[in-house]
Parts: structure tokens; C-alpha cells; sequence
């Protein structure tokens, strides 16, 4: 597959454009192209002023930086908020960097990994023109590790920090001392102790819980009704869930802040904005981006597609997401390797692709890690003519593990989901060729992981032996995507998103991962778990999905950063 | 010269998707003021369609009319449909049967006359509120005052009949068209509703006539009696006249099956076998022919030929194919023994 | 009369706290007794990838530990007598009637109830306008012209408008109108009237419409078959014998009488439609009641589930209140008891 191919070296971007280069991109009333603005900037420009106005399908889980996790939040909130670092605001892998936004530099290790240190910025204010210090940083932290009142947010802080015994969190554990986590010897400084080695700790401190809270305005829950800005805008106005205006922060100082060109005047959200409403809008230029990053609904797709005009609006990069099939050894006879690989012999991954979109929807992918990620590297294990599955070698498969006529299970997908449903008829039909059995078992998606595919317990008694999946990374690392699907030792009663991953030797290998300071050693290692993974074919993957995004009208200096995996929100201006 | 009241010829059709329906064929009577004139027939022979015929109601329908209708020297049926209802309500009035259905059921009786009154007065409301008021005593309604202001459905029967008279003579109409005024009436409440009507056609000296299927109830009223059937005059006289001697057999059954006060009502004496005739396919010859038990005596006739509306005294016109003095041999001898006796 | 509106008054709370009770055990009784723990119910307000501590607390924090009944007993509490919220950073009192906080957004409910009550009424009032004299007008003259083409396409229309759904002639309208010809406003579009009438009125135009038609469709057909009916009455005849102008004999006697039966299913509709125009706000995304359900049962949102229910219950009861004594007024004959 020449798809396959090219996705196949992380730093080049799939689709056509590469020749154009990025300065002489689309301008304005100029001709649009398809992915104009995948790896490189679409109508780059250094202009300010204007209004971007941005609708939202759903709404944030929240604005408070420290109780928000969704991804379009995780961008977003860079505009209003600084944590200590951030992805640089770049096309492509470039975006991947991580550079210093309210600390001066990225983190300085200990040699040990389990100390990280870092220094703020000087001048920089909140909008009431207070002094940022790194005490409001450590209380950002301490504030977040209560998850009764910030549910929504990463927990990995609580993890990886050392703090006290019994501590709760800055609000019931107000005056306790935390010293043991955060440390902030002097207004600048902020020093982070861990519990064990992390090298991969700069990559949580660009996550919005560093953003500094000042104390003595946190409202706890309410905070998110006003949150205390020191990005380059702020809050004028917040509805929530009907949305928010956010206008220029005049104690936002440009020297303190070489990130971020602040190209609006004024940013304008709309949430809870009919879905197919804002498809149209994007079209006719009254909206200039979704925010919520999910692309173009299935409504209007037959009405972009085909339309060049229309088509050339959009971009269509490959994303850090896989979509793929759990199949889970905790149910018989699947508990026999040779029947799971009969699976993924027989599966026919040409109609898998189609059922995820075909062209638009993604590339054919085989191994777990998505294509741009370290440690990627297509795993050539159940090769087959035209993908279409291998019947011979299935059965074969099937003969060793005692089932020669097949056997009868049954696979889950989430009901709302088209694409899942298509997948799941896929592999009924693939599979029956060999005798194996498939019945269809759509389960509601709010539920999924919590009650239903993701409750082991549930899985044994109804013999759910197929699971569609699909997972996202966190962060542009392979850690952050593949820890959360592949350790077995994360495996609990409920909500769980790995159904079917529990190699010893996988979440062995975990463990020296987070130990090893060699970037290029630990992609290696993450290539082993992900062959060792496909070889136990207790994961099928099908495709590394693509997104497909519309440019409104009158957009600049816009561009996918592949560590947002959407359009960047800290780069994008508009004309006026 | 004309009466005041002269209509001839009168024919009323009515297109429909199975056909033309005759309801009125060829009709042709007179009245004066203060006289009055009974229209007897069964329930489709045509009469009630006369009336709306006369008050105009017919206009801007589907109905075709044709004929002469002549009010105080003024033709109707060639006037403008306008002109019509504004003499509709003043000089020619009507008095409809189920007095529940034919009063607004949302608004005072009360409000209802006002109503009638100010279409053609231009008074103020006041004013004729008193006048409605006045209108309720002279019918006989106690304690107007109150009354005034309730609705239709809190009066009683005879009440409501006596409240629809109230408003129908609420702008002192010459003629009167009573259309089965005493039907929804009980025996009793009958009896005072027609001394009623006929007090006040003498107050007023309007001419009035009355539609019924009952030739009781014309018998003491009427000065003329027309008998109706298949949208034809089949006899028409002298009330004495048609109701002491009548010619016509489907009068001799109206005779027969009406109700009387001084017996009680078990059996019909002469009971009409069949139904009124269906006015799109009227039977050939003679329309009361199926019906009628001397249809044999005719040599033939009855099923051919239509009969002619003759006149066989003075005064008095009867369509029969029957010869005059078969007529009232069969009644002498016959009808009118069986009558008496029981 | 009184006693009357009393006795109705008390069975309206009866049938509210049925709604509620009936919400409630949908909502947290039946996922229980199909298996759901405290901590599957927790799982919906966490964000992704939480630890089962984060989970238990959030259990705990929203009560998932007690019995449902006295879950239940802690709502209704909060609608009597209010509650206290615990925001971390202190405490935020909720007074009566209080609804509790969102699970989702932790704001408190009945706030963003009445705030969103206003788009509602004011989607309601404006359609309701249109769709009334729209199909009432229409109503009369096809009976008036009964057959006639007027009478035939206007049915037509009417047929139609009937059975299209709203997310279809919204999103098209939007598309032709807002879009294309920019004659409207684009969807979400909203000022509160004490704001800027003029503004308020365009914004709401379109949805209006499209409304409207659903509706008026329904009242022209309804209107219709009444006028039908109604102008073959007696009374009818005897107004034209009383010589009134016939325009007079359709309003005053006609449409006066077939008005009744439109006023009850005028009043119902109307009471329905307040507790959320669910399909036209979501497609003109106008923050009303109706999205706010919406929002709220996707989310699994129960607080504000069982808030948006009972006061769309409310609406609807009271309507049924108001049209029975509307109808005492409207229609003499009737006598309440």
C-alpha cells in the first residue's frame, strides 16, 4: 500500500503539497489547496487584529487549567494560560518541540530523573497585574491534586510526585506542607521531586495543571466561571455552556513571551453549536474553526468531498490515533494464541479501511504505534494478498489451536459509532470465511469502558471475545500513548481502556522505558513491545486514523502542529 | 296587483357528484299579511328548503334557482344577494326548529338578539339591550332582566323556542317563516308555543308561515295549508278544506299518522309504507306513486305520467291521477270512518 | 372555582412528584439493579484515564454510596428546602428551590434552567404567534374555499410541513437564508430582548419560522375540519337569517365555536413546547431548554435531567391547568367542578 509507505517516515507528512513551500502557501482570496496547512503554515502572516471566531460542537470538560483534559482544551488553553513549558506553535513535527512559556528553560534533571527543576520568567503578570511566582505554580499543582473537586483533569501529577502522607490537596489539606512534591525555594524557582525516575517529565509540565492559579482567587469549582489569565488574552466574558469571549490581556508582556504571536484582537467561542451547523458555517465562512477539533462531520462530507473548491479548504493529516480490534484472552478459546492469530489472518484489513472511511478516514496501518510516533515501524506479521486476509494460513492457525471448524464469539462496538459498526460487520464477514463466528454486540459509548467493554468482569460473563478500539495520545510521546493501553498493571475493575494487554514481559520493558534517559533506546524498545503486542494478537490494528479539517474564510498563519494533532489555536490569525 | 307574499314557479336544484337534486320543483303559492300559510311534508320533501329559499339562503351556494318570489312587490330570486340580507332579519324572519342548535351556544341569548337588533338598527348597545329585554317579556319570559344574560343552554326547552321568537321578531319582520317551531317541544310546551304565535301574528300582523310535518299543528294555525312531497305541491287549500276534506292519498297518511292530544299516540292508523322519494331519481309518473296504496286505480297512469296540480273546488288544487270523485268517495267511505272511530 | 384550582393545584404537585420519582428511578435506580456500582456511575464524571481513587472520591462527592432512596430524599430536600455546595475553595449556598449542581459543569441548575427559559418562551411566543395566525387564516379559507386550489395546495403545504422534520428545513433554511442570501441570522444567534428587541426579533426570525410551519401546519388542518363542522351548524344559519354580512357569520359565529378545540391544543402545545423546542433549538443551536436536555442526557447529566424533566412536567401541567379554565371562559357550557 503506498499509503502505508508514505506514512511510514515520521517526519513527512502523507498527501500531495510538499512542493509548495510554506511561504508562498494560499494567501488571501488566493487559491485554496488540500492540506495547505499539514506541515507547513497555510497563509502565513505576523498581522494582528481582527475577530477569530470559533464554534464548539460540545463543550470543555472545563476551562480551569487545572481540571481539564480534553485535547482542543489542552490547546486551547494556551491562549488565556502559561504553563511552565509548551509545544512549540509550529507545522508538523516541528510542533513536536517542547520550549520553555513560563519557565526560562525546560526542565533540569537530576541524574537520577526524580528531581526537576526549573525556573520561571521574570515580569511576567496575571491580568489583575499581579507577579507571577512559582508559588502560584505549586498551588496550580497542589489545588489539581484534589480530584473531588477537579475530577476532569490528568492525574499523572498525583502519580508521579512524592507528596506527603494522607496529603489531600490544597483545599482540605490547606496549610500542610507539600515540600516533598513541590519545592519553591525562591519566587523564581520551582523544583519537582518524584517518587521514581520520569524522564519524560517536561512532557507533563505543558499541560495546563502548571499554569499558575493565584490563591486567593481560586474558587474551586468556580474558578472556571472566571480563571485568572496570563496568556495573552483573557475572559471578557463566560457563559458556560453557551460560551465565552476572550479579548487582548494588556499585562500580557510579548518580551516575556517569544511563543506566541497573538494575532486576533478578539476570540469569540460559541459552544453547544449544532454539529451539522457548524459544518455549514465553516463553509460559508461565518465560523473560522471548529474547536473542537473532531473535523467534518459524516453530514457534510458528501457535500465537501467532491466539491474541489470545497475539498482544496481542507486538511487531511494522518493523526497519533489508532483504531483497532482488542482481542482478549480472557475469553475461550481465545485464550490460545494460535486462535487469535487465526483472527488476525483471516480479518480482511482492505474492508477494515473502508469501513474506517477509506482515503479520507486513514491509512492502513500494523502496528499499534501510529506512524508519527517514535517507535514506529510496520510489523509485516499477518501480511496478506491486497490486505484481504490470509484464509489458508487462518486456518492453518485454527487447526493448531484445536478449533479447525472455527468457534462462536461475539464483538462490542460502541452503537453511536457508524465507522465502529462498519468494522465490526467487516470482521464478521471476513471472519466467517474461516468459521469463526461473530455476533454483534453494540454497547452506548458513554459506557463503554466504564460498564461494559472495559469492565473485565462483564467481558468474562458475556464472552466478549472482540472489542473495537480506538486510542489517541495524550502527548506527542510514545510513552503517553502507549503506557495506557499495553500496561497490564494499570488493569482494574472498571474504565478500563487496555482490554486485552497483559504480557509480563511488556510492562517489564515499560518499566526500563521510564528509567532511560536515550530517546533512540527507548523507541527501540517501544518497536519490541509493539511487535511483541501484534505477534500475541491480542491487538488488531486496522488503520492510524486521519482527520479531515475545513478552514473557514479569511484565516492566517494557520497549521497543523502534530503535537495538537488539529489546528494550532496559539498561531492562527485572521484577515480583516 | 300580487299578494304580499307571491311565489311562483319556484324551483330549487342542487348540483351534486350523483346527480341534480330537485328539491323544490315547481312550486307556486300566495300569502297575505296577517295570514298564515302551513307548509306540511315529511323531512325531505322540500319545504324547509323552500323557506331558506325565500329568506335568500340560498344565494352564493351551489343551489340553482329559478321562478319568482315576489316580497311587498319586490322580486327576490333576480336581487342581489346583498339587498337580500339586508331585508333578511327585518322584514322577513325566521324561526328555526331545535332552538339548542340553532342559538349560539357562546353567546347570551341575550347578546343574540342584541345582535339580530343592531344588524339593522344603528343603536347603541344600550339600547338595545333594553330593547331585547323588552323582547323577552312579550314572549313570555319572566324576569327578562336576569335572563337576558344567560346563555342558550340554561333556558329549558320551551324557553329557548320562546327566546328564538323574541329574536326573531326583535325587528318587527312582516313575514315570519316558523320552521317546525314546536318539534323539540313536549306536548304541553307545544300547546303554548303555537298561542304564542299566534298572539303575536296578530300583535304584529305579519304574514307567517309554518313549516311542519305535523298537520296538527297547522290545522290550528293556518289559514292555507300546502302539502308537499318530492318537491311538489300535492295539495294545497283552504286549511278546513284540506284537513275536513282532503283528496290527496299522502295527505289522507299525513292525516293518519298524526299525533293527537286527546289519545294517546300507539299505532299509526294509516301509517305512509316506504320512504320520501330520493330527489335525484325521482320515480317516474306520479313520485308518491311506490308509496301509494291506490296507485293501481290510475289504469297505468301513476307510473308513466306526472300529474297535474288541478283544481277540483274552488280554492282548492290537488295532483292526483285519481278522478276527483273516486278522491272523495274513498275518503267518505274509507279514510275518513277508520279516522273516527278509533 | 376555587376549590376547583385547589384540588387541581394538588393533584399538579402529585403528578410532579411522580415525574420526579419516576426520572429518578430511570436514571439511578434502573442502571443499579442492571449492575451499575457506585463507582461504574462515578466513571461518567471523571476525565479520562482517572484513577479508581479519583473515582471514588467523585462517588462519594456526588453521594452514588447512599441508597437511592435517600439519594432521592437529598433532592428533594434541595428543591424544599435548598442545599450547600461544596466548591473546594468554600462553601456556595443553593437556595430553594434548588436543583442541585451539574455533575458535568458543577454549576448550579436551576439558574441555567431560568436563564434558558427565557430562549425558550421567547422561541415560543414568536412561533406561536406566527403559526396561530398563520394557520388559523389558512384554516379558514380552504374550508371557506373548500376544494378550491387554494385549498388544495394550502393543505398540501400543510401535509407537508407536518412531516418534514425540523433538523431538515432548519438546516436548509439556515443554509439558503443565513448562508446563502445572508438574510437571517446564522444559527445561535441570540440577544434577550430587554437588550435589543429588533435584534432579538431577527435572530429568532428564522427558527421562528421554521417552527411555525411545523405547527401551523397542524393548527390550519385542525382549523379547517373545525370551520367545516362549525359553519354547517344551525347557529350558523340563523346568523345569516338574522341578515349579518358574512364575513361577520365566519368570525363572530364561525371561527368563535372552532376556535374552542384549537385553544386546548393551542394551550397543550404551547405548554409542551415550553419545556423545550428539543429538535429547533438543537438545529438553530439556541441555548433553550430543549438543548439544554438534550445536552444534559447525552452528558448522563442527572441533576440537570431530572431538573429540565420535572419543569418541563410543569409546564405541561400548568398548561393543562389553563386550558381547563380557559375553557370554562371560552366555552359558557362548561362548568368546572
Amino acid at each position: 500500500m503506498a499509503l502505508a509507505a508514505c506514512a511510514g517516515s515520521p517526519t513527512q507528512t502523507p498527501g500531495q503539497g510538499q512542493s509548495a513551500p510554506a511561504a508562498t502557501g494560499a494567501t488571501a482570496g488566493g487559491t485554496e489547496v488540500a492540506d495547505a496547512a499539514v506541515g507547513k503554515i497555510y497563509n502565513p502572516s505576523d498581522k494582528k487584529g481582527g475577530t477569530l471566531k470559533m464554534a464548539n460542537t460540545a463543550d470543555w470538560d472545563s476551562l480551569d487549567p487545572g481540571n481539564t483534559y480534553y485535547g482542543y482544551s489542552l490547546n486551547f488553553a494556551r491562549l488565556y494560560g502559561r504553563a511552565l513549558l509548551m509545544f512549540k506553535a509550529a507545522p508538523g513535527t516541528d510542533g513536536n518541540t517542547l520550549v520553555p512559556d513560563l519557565a526560562e528553560s525546560v526542565g533540569k534533571a537530576s541524574d537520577d530523573a526524580k528531581t526537576w527543576t526549573y525556573k520561571l520568567r521574570k515580569g511576567v503578570k496575571f491580568e489583575d497585574g499581579t507577579e507571577v511566582t512559582s508559588k502560584d505554580v505549586a498551588y496550580a499543582v497542589a489545588r489539581q491534586f484534589d480530584k473531588e473537586i477537579h475530577p476532569n483533569g490528568p492525574t499523572y501529577l498525583n502519580a508521579l510526585l512524592d507528596w506527603p502522607k494522607g496529603y489531600k490537596g490544597a483545599y482540605k489539606s490547606k496549610d500542610a506542607d507539600f515540600s516533598s512534591a513541590v519545592e519553591t525555594p525562591d519566587d523564581q524557582t520551582i523544583i519537582f521531586h518524584l517518587k521514581e525516575p520520569f524522564g519524560l517529565f517536561d512532557y507533563i509540565m505543558q499541560m495546563p495543571m502548571t499554569m499558575p492559579v493565584p490563591k486567593d482567587k481560586d474558587t474551586g469549582t468556580k474558578y472556571q466561571e472566571h480563571v485568572i489569565s496570563t496568556g495573552p488574552y483573557k475572559f471578557e466574558k463566560n457563559e458556560i455552556g453557551k460560551g465565552f469571549t476572550l479579548v487582548r490581556n494588556d499585562q500580557w508582556d510579548p518580551a516575556t513571551d517569544p511563543n506566541r504571536p497573538a494575532l486576533p484582537d478578539r476570540i469569540e467561542v460559541q459552544t453547544g453549536v449544532n454539529a451539522d451547523d457548524v459544518d455549514n458555517r465553516l463553509i460559508s465562512g461565518d465560523v473560522h474553526i471548529a474547536v473542537d477539533g473532531l473535523g467534518i462531520g459524516n453530514a457534510a462530507l458528501p457535500k465537501v468531498l467532491p466539491d474541489p473548491a470545497l475539498k482544496a479548504r481542507t486538511d487531511n493529516p494522518v493523526q497519533q490515533r489508532t483504531w483497532y480490534t482488542s482481542i482478549i484472552p480472557d475469553v475461550a478459546p481465545l485464550d490460545n494464541v494460535e486462535c487469535r492469530r487465526a483472527i488476525a489472518f483471516a480479518a480482511d484489513r482492505n474492508s477494515l479501511y473502508r469501513a474506517y472511511g477509506g482515503e479520507t478516514g486513514g491509512v492502513i496501518t500494523t502496528s499499534l504505534i501510529p506512524p508519527s510516533m517514535a517507535g514506529y515501524k510496520p510489523i509485516d506479521l499477518y501480511k496478506s494478498e491486497g490486505d484481504k486476509g490470509d484464509v489458508e494460513k487462518a486456518k492453518a492457525a485454527l487447526a493448531k489451536c484445536g478449533q479447525p471448524n472455527g468457534f462462536e464469539t461475539n464483538i462490542a462496538y460502541r452503537t453511536e459509532r457508524t465507522k465502529e459498526k462498519a468494522a465490526a460487520e467487516s470482521l464478521q464477514q471476513s471472519l466467517a470465511r474461516v468459521g469463526i463466528k461473530l455476533t454483534l454486540k453494540p454497547y452506548p459509548q458513554d459506557d463503554y469502558f466504564a460498564l461494559y467493554a472495559g469492565k473485565p468482569s462483564y467481558v468474562k460473563e458475556n464472552k466478549i471475545g472482540l472489542a473495537i478500539n480506538g486510542w489517541g495520545s495524550d502527548y506527542p510521546d510514545t510513552y503517553g500513548f502507549m503506557q495506557a493501553i499495553t500496561d497490564s498493571r494499570d488493569i482494574r475493575d472498571a474504565g478500563n481502556y487496555n482490554l486485552s494487554v497483559k504480557i509480563p514481559e511488556v510492562d517489564k520493558m515499560i518499566d526500563q522505558i521510564k528509567a532511560e534517559p536515550d530517546a533512540a533506546k527507548r523507541a527501540d524498545m517501544w518497536s519490541q513491545i509493539d511487535h511483541m503486542v501484534i505477534d500475541q494478537a491480542v491487538v488488531m490494528p486496522s488503520v492510524a486514523s486521519k482527520a479531515l479539517y475545513m478552514r473557514g474564510k479569511g484565516l492566517t498563519n494557520l497549521f497543523i502542529s502534530d503535537s495538537q494533532q488539529m489546528y494550532d489555536y496559539v498561531g492562527v490569525g485572521v484577515q480583516q | 296587483m300580487t299578494a304580499f307574499l307571491d311565489v311562483k314557479d319556484l324551483r330549487i336544484h342542487f348540483p351534486t357528484d350523483d346527480g341534480l337534486v330537485r328539491s323544490v320543483d315547481g312550486l307556486t303559492f300566495s300569502l297575505e299579511r296577517g295570514k298564515t300559510l302551513g307548509i306540511v311534508g315529511e323531512s325531505g320533501s322540500g319545504k324547509s328548503v323552500t323557506s331558506l329559499g325565500i329568506l335568500g339562503l340560498h344565494k352564493g351556494g351551489r343551489a340553482r334557482m329559478s321562478g319568482e318570489i315576489w316580497l311587498d312587490g319586490e322580486e327576490l330570486i333576480g336581487a342581489s344577494a346583498d339587498h337580500v340580507r339586508r331585508l333578511r332579519g327585518k322584514k322577513m324572519a325566521m324561526i328555526f326548529q331545535d332552538p339548542l342548535s340553532a342559538m349560539h351556544p357562546y353567546y347570551t341569548v341575550g347578546d343574540q338578539i342584541i345582535e339580530a337588533y343592531r344588524i339593522h338598527h344603528d343603536v347603541t348597545k344600550k339600547v338595545a339591550r333594553k330593547h331585547a329585554i323588552d323582547m323577552l317579556g312579550r314572549v313570555g319570559i319572566p324576569e327578562p332582566t336576569s335572563r337576558v344574560d344567560d346563555y342558550p343552554h340554561q333556558f329549558s326547552g320551551g324557553m329557548r323556542q320562546r327566546a328564538m321568537i323574541a329574536m326573531a321578531l326583535s325587528c318587527d319582520p312582516e313575514l315570519l317563516i316558523a320552521d317546525e317551531p314546536t318539534t323539540a317541544l313536549d306536548v304541553t310546551v307545544q300547546a303554548q308555543i303555537l298561542d304564542l304565535m299566534r298572539d303575536l301574528q296578530r300583535e304584529f300582523n305579519s304574514a307567517l308561515i309554518v313549516i311542519t310535518h305535523d298537520l296538527g299543528v297547522v290545522a290550528e294555525l293556518s289559514d292555507d295549508i300546502l302539502v308537499m312531497y318530492g318537491g311538489k305541491c300535492v295539495e294545497y287549500g283552504a286549511a278546513e278544506t284540506v284537513f275536513y276534506d282532503p283528496e290527496h292519498p299522502y295527505t289522507w297518511g299525513l292525516l293518519g299518522s298524526m299525533p293527537r292530544l286527546d289519545r294517546e299516540r300507539t299505532e299509526r292508523l294509516l301509517p305512509i309504507k316506504g320512504s320520501p322519494p330520493s330527489l335525484i331519481n325521482v320515480p317516474p309518473g306520479c313520485a308518491f306513486h311506490p308509496r301509494c296504496p291506490y296507485a293501481e286505480r290510475t289504469e297505468g297512469r301513476a307510473e308513466t305520467e306526472v300529474p297535474e296540480l288541478l283544481k277540483t273546488s274552488p280554492g282548492h288544487l290537488v295532483r292526483c291521477h285519481m278522478a276527483p270523485e273516486e278522491r272523495r268517495r274513498l275518503w267518505e267511505s274509507e279514510i275518513k270512518p277508520m279516522l273516527e272511530t278509533t | 372555582m376555587v376549590t376547583y384550582i385547589i384540588r387541581r393545584v394538588i393533584g399538579a404537585l402529585a403528578m410532579l412528584l411522580i415525574v420526579s420519582i419516576v426520572t429518578f428511578a430511570i436514571f439511578f435506580l434502573v442502571p443499579r439493579l442492571a449492575g451499575a456500582t457506585p463507582e461504574a456511575f462515578a466513571a461518567r464524571y471523571v476525565g479520562r484515564g482517572a484513577s479508581m481513587d479519583t473515582i471514588r472520591l467523585v462517588a462519594e462527592r456526588l453521594g452514588f454510596y447512599d441508597p437511592v432512596a435517600v439519594q432521592y430524599g437529598r433532592f428533594l430536600k434541595g428543591i424544599v428546602a435548598g442545599t450547600e455546595y461544596d466548591t473546594g475553595a468554600g462553601v456556595d449556598h443553593c437556595p430553594a428551590p434548588c436543583f442541585g449542581y451539574s455533575f458535568i459543569t458543577q454549576q448550579p441548575v436551576w439558574p441555567n434552567l431560568m436563564d434558558r427559559s427565557r430562549v425558550t418562551l421567547s422561541l415560543g411566543i414568536g412561533a406561536a404567534v406566527l403559526w396561530l395566525v398563520g394557520g388559523v387564516a389558512t384554516g379558514v379559507l380552504s374550508a371557506l374555499r373548500r376544494g378550491s386550489f387554494f385549498d388544495r395546495s394550502a393543505m398540501g403545504i400543510a401535509l407537508a410541513g407536518v412531516s418534514l422534520p425540523i433538523f431538515f428545513t432548519g438546516m436548509i433554511s439556515l443554509s439558503i437564508f443565513s448562508y446563502g442570501l445572508g438574510w437571517t441570522a446564522p444559527g445561535g444567534a441570540w440577544v434577550d430582548v430587554t437588550i435589543d428587541p429588533l435584534q432579538w426579533a431577527y435572530n429568532l426570525l428564522l427558527p421562528w419560522i421554521t417552527l411555525a410551519l411545523l405547527f401551523a401546519a397542524t393548527y390550519a388542518r385542525l382549523t379547517r375540519a373545525g370551520m367545516l363542522e362549525t359553519m354547517g351548524e344551525d347557529y350558523i344559519r340563523t346568523a345569516r337569517a338574522k341578515g349579518l354580512v358574512e364575513r361577520g357569520v365566519v368570525v363572530k359565529h364561525g371561527l368563535r365555536a372552532a376556535l374552542t378545540p384549537i385553544v386546548t391544543v393551542f394551550g397543550l402545545d404551547f405548554g409542551l413546547l415550553m419545556g423545550g423546542a428539543v429538535l429547533t433549538e438543537s438545529t438553530f443551536s439556541l441555548n433553550g431548554l430543549g438543548k439544554y436536555a438534550v445536552d444534559a442526557i447525552k452528558n448522563n447529566d442527572l441533576p440537570a435531567v431530572m431538573g429540565v424533566t420535572l419543569l418541563a412536567a410543569l409546564f405541561v401541567v400548568v398548561a393543562n391547568l389553563v386550558v381547563d379554565l380557559l375553557y370554562a371562559v371560552v366555552d359558557p357550557r362548561v362548568r368546572l367542578a
